[in-house]
């Protein structure tokens, strides 16, 4: 399924995923592209991989007179849980997006916004929020604008706007000041994780006083 | 040890680990790297007490987690760094660190011993290329590492050989992907 992504992730927001600086929700869909997309894994990993040379140049730092013994004993202290951790879900969601979901899509549970579209706002970080929307097969996503970044991958079903036409896995960014109106694909809903780094103004749905309530 | 050996050494000795529960070579890992971890969880703002207790933390995690290392994707140092650096994540900004599905071998698959040297050397050759960079340049790089927020654009401008590093990951990850397929 892997080669059938289109979009992807930028290099520069894998590298800022990569050093630790990208925000918590941004994150969240990278890490789901990138269970999603090898292409993407791979590029990660080789930027990884000049975190691995700068902590090999690093300076050693001398550690306290017990460390390695009170490390060995951290070792016992803990099970070996470790080979029984999610290694590929079945199911839509990958295992970081239902770790934040307490399960899959069945799990989601979803607010209406009207037309039809409903979302879930999920918990991180502040600064950037993240939220999972559900658009009715054919239905146009409301039009609107955002003063920051956006990011959103899809997980189901499928839409067109400017960018092209986005399917399970494809990534679209915007950046500021972008006037996008997605349109939903007939046939099955299409639902969509979406991070953006600040709260979105919707023009034609809600006056901008309703927006606190909806946490958008 | 000449550097082209020694990404491929380490490596080994965490086969030994991930294989034999080898103690020996756990604490020659845990000699050289714990005090590079500690000095890259200082480097990102951690007091020392704070900085000794998650090496430890990420030390462990090392050994408890070791079958999930691909020493066909990862030297051993990209690997520990990755560890280091979401331990900083929850510790130091106390955010939640997204994390993609893991992909390895499994119990018996291995990856093929062409694809490990070939990454090591790779990795080996990263390393050097980082060596021999202009002071500023690589300052910059490093200070993105540290958690500076305001330097995170690394892969484009550096002119490091992050290319070849990862064709080959890519061709680690299609077998493994192969693999997986075989076994389902
Ligand atoms: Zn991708």
């Amino acid at each position: 399924m892997t080669d059938t992504i289109r979009h992807h992730l930028p290099d520069d927001i894998l590298a800022a995923y990569s050093t630790g600086s990208l925000s918590e929700a941004f994150s969240l869909v990278v890490a789901t592209h990138v269970s999603l997309c090898d292409e993407c894994r791979a590029t990660l990993e080789s930027i990884d991989a000049v975190g691995g040379a700068v902590l090999e140049g690093c300076e050693a730092e001398p550690v306290a007179a017990e460390s390695f013994e009170a490390t060995m004993h951290r070792i016992t202290g803990q099970a070996a849980a470790t080979m029984d951790r999610p290694i590929q879900a079945a199911g839509l969601f990958p295992s970081a997006l239902r770790s934040y979901v307490g399960g899959d899509v069945d799990a989601v549970r979803w607010r209406s916004v009207g037309m039809g579209v409903r979302q879930a706002i999920l918990r991180t970080e502040p600064g950037a929020s993240v939220r999972l929307l559900c658009i009715p097969p054919g239905a146009a996503m409301p039009n609107h604008t955002h003063r920051g970044r956006e990011m959103t991958i899809v997980l189901q079903g499928a839409f067109r706007d400017e960018g092209g036409r986005f399917c399970r896995g494809d990534v679209e960014v915007a950046d500021d000041h972008v006037r996008h109106a997605p349109v939903a694909d007939a046939g099955e809903p299409c639902i969509c994780l979406a991070a953006t780094e600040a709260p979105l103004r919707f023009r034609d749905l809600l006056p901008r006083l309703a927006q606190p309530f909806f946490r958008i | 040890m000449t550097t082209d050996t020694h990404e491929a050494d380490w490596a080994e000795a965490m086969l030994r680990v991930r294989e034999a529960r080898d103690t020996a070579a756990f604490e020659a890992i845990f000699r050289h790297y714990a005090p590079r971890v500690k000095a890259f969880l200082m480097k990102s703002g951690a007091e020392p007490g704070l900085a000794e207790e998650c090496m430890q933390d990420v030390m462990a995690t090392v050994w408890t987690k070791a079958g999930l290392y691909d020493p066909s994707r990862a030297s051993l140092a990209t690997w520990i760094f990755t560890i280091a650096r979401n331990r900083r994540i929850d510790a130091i900004r106390r955010a939640r660190r997204p994390e993609p599905d893991e992909l390895y071998w499994g119990p018996e698959g291995e990856p093929d011993q062409a694809d490990v040297l070939a990454l090591q050397e790779e990795s080996a050759r990263l390393g050097r290329a980082m060596e021999q960079l202009p002071e500023a340049q690589r300052d910059l790089i490093e200070r993105a590492y540290f958690g500076d927020r305001s330097h995170s654009e690394i892969a484009a401008e550096t002119g490091l050989p992050l290319g070849t590093i990862k064709s080959r990951i890519r061709l680690a990850l299609d077998r493994l992907r192969h693999e997986m397929k075989m076994k389902r």
